[in-house]
């Protein structure tokens, strides 16, 4: 039997071209996915936030729908979106939308209340108190539902591979289809390796944002 | 639409419920499996989390460990655990066993460690030792925060297990895999359905057991959560992915 290393630079070397294909696959619908869930959480957390009797059935058809396991939830989406990239899209922006809504609602919770009388004795208006009030306090919490969401969205894309599109999980499954390791271990290292460099670069944008927290770390 | 006509057909079919390998079969299975994984993790984590929450100690590392093993990919350890010869279940029940260890180890830890310190001090005043503390005041009042951890754990390991078919083992992942194999979408479709439902049922059974092991006073971790004890960080809460969030 010829060797099966975990590991092998010359795996790495000989194949670059295909490894970082997928590799861009895989960052650029993970990014797509935390952008798109962004924009749809927003606004829900926001609702949630002010009208208390939506924030039950906001949050709690968000859980249902993160109690579907990715794997059942590709294969309802895939026959009826087809095969490919657009299920396993829709898939990983239906589970970031919970750790996004319920993490900015917790964040928008947490604003002190007499900053937001403050506000409002100074003659805001809703949408100027929502904006320039209330976000930038609620800021901690959004971010974190943003890491939150970036990173298990990033491990939860190399599912797709079972409906034909998973950046990473694709390489992973060639590699055990041949049962050659160094490329399933490749591929695995990547995905943590990119769901921390993108989890390290929110945190920093989280940092920029909020130049008023010099010594508190907000982790 | 066809592809829901015939996972409707599939799903009407008597045999593929009763049947060899049908959904019968395969859900027992699945269920066994996740029993195996839950219950390895839990052997591990429980006293872990309960002496490491009397003591106090690795708060810090208890947090970052459950929350970094969200960028593994379990998919990833799977299919590397099946390359050591571990071949599909073997590996899923690892791998679910392994992503199940935190999630208890963190809940049980948070739940202990957060006992209220008066409490603890009264039961000290009143002469308890350190192993009655343990067992008749912080386990009792750790419960409801455990209770949550176990059962996110549950419905997290249910939800890895359908990946052990992809790396050749069973459960009902199968019943997908074999549907993409063949090209057989309603088959698909039907299997993701079915597969959902337990997810679903599951969590919703298990929200009934918690309620009834939470006594009415401790009905904390909800709302009442944010009159912290102990001062965490950020996205320290403990219960990360599928903590239940009832409406």
């Amino acid at each position: 039997m010829s060797s099966n290393p975990w590991f092998s630079w010359d795996y790495v070397q000989t194949n670059w071209d295909d490894i970082s294909a997928r590799l861009v696959e895989h960052t650029t619908l993970t990014i797509e996915a935390v952008v798109i869930g962004f924009v749809i959480a927003l606004p829900l957390a926001a609702l949630a936030a002010n009208v208390r009797w939506l924030s039950g059935a906001i949050i709690g058809t968000a859980s249902v729908l993160y109690t579907i396991p990715s794997l059942a939830l590709f294969a309802i989406l895939a026959p009826i979106l087809g095969i490919g990239r657009t299920p396993v899209l829709v898939g990983v922006v239906v589970y970031a939308l919970l750790v996004m809504i319920r993490n900015t609602v917790a964040g928008l919770a947490g604003v002190d209340p007499d900053v937001v009388d403050a506000a409002r004795g100074l003659g805001y208006g809703r949408a100027r108190l929502f904006w320039t009030v209330e976000m930038p306090n609620a800021l901690p919490g959004v971010i974190t539902g943003l890491r939150l969401a970036t990173v298990s969205t990033v491990a939860l894309v190399t599912v797709g591979v079972v409906v034909g599109y998973g950046g990473l999980g694709q390489l992973m499954f060639r590699g055990f289809q041949t049962f050659y390791r160094a490329e399933i271990v490749t591929a695995t290292l990547l995905c943590v390796l990119l769901a921390l460099v993108l989890d390290l670069l929110l945190w920093a944008l989280g940092r920029a944002m909020q130049p008023w927290l010099r010594t508190r770390s907000v982790a | 639409m066809s592809t829901i006509d015939d996972a409707l057909v599939w799903l009407n079919d008597p045999y593929n419920w009763t049947g060899p390998g049908g959904v019968l079969e395969l859900g027992a299975e699945h269920l066994r499996m996740t029993a195996a994984a839950v219950g390895i993790a839990a052997v591990l984590a429980l006293p872990l989390g309960v002496w490491l929450g009397h003591t106090g100690r690795g708060a810090g590392v208890t947090i970052l460990v459950a929350n970094s093993t969200r960028a593994v990919p379990t998919f990833g350890i799977i299919l590397i655990l099946a390359t050591t010869g571990l071949f599909g279940n073997g590996a899923a029940i690892i791998a679910a066993a392994v992503f199940a260890f935190p999630v208890i180890l963190a809940n049980t830890f948070t739940g202990v460690h957060g006992v209220d310190r008066d409490v603890r001090d009264a039961a000290r005043g009143m002469g308890m030792s350190g192993l009655r503390i343990v067992g008749l005041v912080e386990l009792p009042l750790a419960v409801p925060l455990i209770a949550a951890g176990l059962r996110t754990t549950i419905v997290q390991v249910v939800a890895t297990i359908p990946l052990a078919a992809v790396a050749g083992g069973g459960g009902l992942g199968q019943i997908i895999n074999f549907g993409i194999g063949n090209q057989r979408y309603g088959q698909v479709l039907a299997g993701g359905l079915i597969i959902a439902a337990l997810a679903l049922v599951i969590d919703l059974l298990l929200g009934l057991v918690q309620r009834a092991v939470t006594p009415s006073y401790l009905d904390a971790p909800r709302g009442g959560r944010r009159r912290r004890r102990t001062p965490q960080p950020g996205p320290a809460r403990p219960v990360p992915a599928g903590e239940p969030g009832r409406p």
